[in-house]
């Protein structure tokens, strides 16, 4: 069948084509520091240090080789507990937070495993550690943060992208 | 949370702004009037034609149309089934991937065909470029060949008395040329320039900020993420399916994604009214499909907004709603709305993970697969939708006690029984394959061959919410929908082979079914409306045909229901 040859060979060719005129020749857009590649601004990174902040819990521990979330349904008691010894983890990391300023998705997988992003609040709770860490002032690392939240004009959801923001944490002086 | 809720309103308005004049175009093409993309495709389709010996014009009757229909879907299934046997020795596989094992080959080869495009594979590990090639022609010809079906059954309700369908191969063809492949570049260029890739190199090893060394999948993923939406097939690129950040990487492409799977089935209903020249009778159609569509929406948008109350417990912030599974740059709202519209639609794309979906969500959304005639995927939702009317208006002929007539055409004994045939067929394959699938999982049973272990061990959630996870595999193959709870352990001959017999069933005996009632309809004298006719272009038969739904549809699968996500419900309520 003929149909094979346009559907299979002569469209994507046309895209692949008409993708040498995108962002990065279609291949992903990637973030470098010091002309080395430090990511893909897409795609969500593992960050465990202290003195970074942290993205959301991974199914894949960001093995961007692969995707996946965790699956578990809301009322499975394994996961409950899971999310559980999360709260506790980061309350010890980060002693002077009350609970009820932990946002959800600080404590819980997103879809892919690879979600570039976290919400402004999981974002603002960890200044002080970074700040701690880093030996810079609060308000300075405060003042970054904000400057690094997306917010939408229209219509869409306040993100604060991980890797962007540490990218720019490292070049603060 | 506001910029959430009028994310998700205003990307609804414009899909169905936009569907009129697209139901317009789409109505043009089968007419074949004059559309103003004629100077490009009418040379590559005479081309096509000429090569492969087709004579474009000579009519076919009902069971042509089928012969046609049916063998050229057994060649693409061979095609496709050797690729993804053969594929770790063939060309276009930089990351190495390995062949498929018979039954896998065999399950995604029929789950293409059939556009239903359930995946017991991950697309970066499972998959060589060539196969996903492969499979995104087979995106194209499966969404053709559902609207080529619609397309007859249209022509079979404008006629009076004839045999004369139209010609199978010029639906079909025209379906795949100047509907889907216009719309489809659109859609990919837009995304390509929003982050997706579109790259033949392989995988890129990295060094990440804190100094981890990860390997980045990549690849030729715009032009068959376009055309996964707009052909509503749903089978993602990536394993994460929409979730994936380079496979749906902003709230933009979001929205666009979301559009394009909307746009065909939304458009298919108008271009029957301008088809007709009954543009009211599209107007009811569309307004019950509607009404069911916003009954299953906003119960889902409002449990995903208001979180989890297992967590809520704990005492952390939900402000944001319900977040495990789900992407911060989409939010809980939206994903919600792509949850329900992915499945009253047959796309089974996601861009969150089903399987943690709330329990009410997790309802509805099999609900909206057991349903599966609110706008439905390309072509074969309104087949879906034409039995129903066909059931409404014998049942209403038979309560005001009049012969029960459709645009002029008796109703007889045979239509009925094939009606109620496929009406029966649907819950039938459901319930049957989740009973033989619960009965294994609650003996715990040593499956032997046909998976490694006991049988709980392809569950991935205890109780309730593990049989949720079995029932929604079996619906999301009946209803051709493509996602899934994907935490069940579904790449094992079981459920590769139980599945995919599900499959085939439920593709092509839908489309039989109206192909024969439209054709045998069509062969009958056509009686001229007078007072005695029951009008079926009226607000009273479109409650009608909601009420044949809600019994047939929802009824039958209320126990089920009731077992799973509801009893879920109650326990973390």
């Amino acid at each position: 069948m003929i149909t094979v040859i346009l559907f299979a060979v002569i469209y994507p060719l046309a895209i692949y084509g008409i993708a040498q005129f995108a962002p990065n020749q279609g291949k992903g857009e990637t973030i470098s520091v010091n002309g080395k590649v430090v990511g893909y601004q897409k795609i969500g990174q593992k960050f465990d240090k202290s003195n970074y902040f942290w993205g959301r819990p991974s199914a894949v521990d960001y093995n961007a080789a692969g995707s996946a979330g965790s699956n578990k349904g809301p009322s499975n008691a394994d996961y409950l507990a899971l999310v559980q010894k999360r709260i506790d983890t980061f309350l010890v990391v980060h002693p002077y937070l009350k609970k009820s300023e932990i946002p959800s998705d600080m404590v819980t997988a997103s879809g892919s495993g690879l979600d570039p992003n976290i919400s402004p609040a999981g974002a603002l709770i960890q200044v002080k550690r970074v700040a701690k860490e880093r030996k810079l002032s609060e308000e300075k690392v405060k003042a970054l943060v904000e400057a690094n939240i997306n917010t939408p004009k229209v219509m869409g959801t306040p993100t604060v992208n991980v890797l962007e923001l540490n990218v720019a944490l490292d070049g603060l002086k | 949370m506001n910029t959430e809720l009028f994310g998700v309103i205003s990307i609804f308005i414009i899909s169905i702004v936009l569907a009129i004049p697209v139901g317009k175009y789409i109505a043009k093409v089968y007419l074949g009037d004059k559309t103003f993309l004629d100077p490009i495709f009418n040379p590559i389709e005479k081309f096509i034609f000429k090569i492969s010996g087709i004579n474009s014009t000579e009519e076919m009757n009902w069971k042509q149309h089928l012969k046609a229909l049916l063998s050229v879907n057994m060649i693409w299934f061979f095609l496709c089934f050797f690729v993804l046997l053969f594929q770790g020795s063939l060309f276009l596989n930089p990351d190495n991937n390995p062949s498929m094992t018979p039954d896998l080959a065999f399950n995604t080869a029929i789950s293409f065909v059939v556009n239903c495009n359930l995946q017991h594979y991950s697309g970066e590990t499972g998959l060589s470029y060539l196969s996903q090639m492969v499979l995104m022609f087979l995106q194209f010809v499966s969404a053709g060949i559902g609207m080529a079906a619609a397309a007859m059954v249209f022509t079979a309700m404008r006629e009076k008395t004839t045999d004369k369908l139209g010609n199978f191969y010029n639906y079909f063809i025209k379906s795949c040329t100047r509907i889907l492949l216009p719309l489809s570049a659109i859609v990919a260029v837009a995304l390509l320039f929003s982050g997706t890739p579109m790259t033949f190199e392989g995988k890129d090893a990295i060094t990440t900020l804190q100094g981890d060394n990860v390997e980045v999948s990549r690849g030729p993923a715009a032009a068959f993420i376009a055309i996964k939406h707009i052909g509503t097939n749903g089978g993602g690129f990536f394993g994460a399916n929409s979730a994936h950040p380079l496979e749906n990487p902003t709230y933009l492409t979001n929205a666009i994604e979301l559009w394009a799977q909307l746009i065909i089935p939304f458009a298919m209903i108008f271009a029957l009214g301008f088809f007709l020249n009954k543009r009211k009778l599209s107007y009811i159609i569309f307004g019950v499909m509607t009404v069911g569509f916003l009954l299953l929406v906003i119960p889902t948008v409002m449990t995903e907004l208001n979180g989890n109350p297992a967590i809520e417990k704990m005492g952390i912030a939900q402000t944001t709603g319900a977040m495990e599974g789900k992407e911060v740059r989409f939010g809980p709202a939206i994903s919600g709305f792509w949850s329900i519209a992915t499945t009253v639609i047959s796309t089974g794309s996601v861009n969150s993970m089903h399987d943690s979906s709330m329990p009410l969500s997790g309802a509805m959304q099999l609900l909206a697969m057991m349903v599966n005639a609110f706008y439905g995927g390309c072509g074969v939702g309104y087949l879906n939708f034409y039995i129903f009317i066909i059931l409404a208006v014998f049942i209403s002929g038979l309560m005001v006690g009049r012969t029960p007539e459709f645009l002029g055409k008796k109703i007889e004994a045979r239509e009925v029984k094939i009606a109620a045939f496929i009406a029966i067929l649907h819950p039938l394959l459901i319930l049957a394959g989740t009973a033989l699938a619960s009965y294994f999982a609650a003996h715990d049973t040593a499956m032997g061959y046909w998976f490694s272990g006991n049988a709980t061990g392809w569950l991935n959630n205890p109780g309730n919410h593990g049989f949720s996870e079995m029932l929604y595999e079996y619906t999301s193959s009946a209803a051709n929908n493509g996602s899934g709870f994907e935490g069940l352990g579904d790449n094992n001959p079981f459920w590769n082979i139980t599945t995919g017999i599900v499959l085939l069933l439920s593709r092509f005996i839908p489309i039989i079914g109206p192909l024969a009632i439209a054709g045998l309809l069509a062969n009958k004298k056509y009686i001229p409306e007078s007072a005695g006719t029951l009008k079926t272009d009226t607000t009273i038969f479109g409650v009608m045909v909601f009420a044949v739904i809600a019994i047939i549809a929802a009824l039958s699968f209320f126990p089920a229901l009731a077992l799973g996500p509801l009893a879920e419900y109650f326990t973390i309520k």
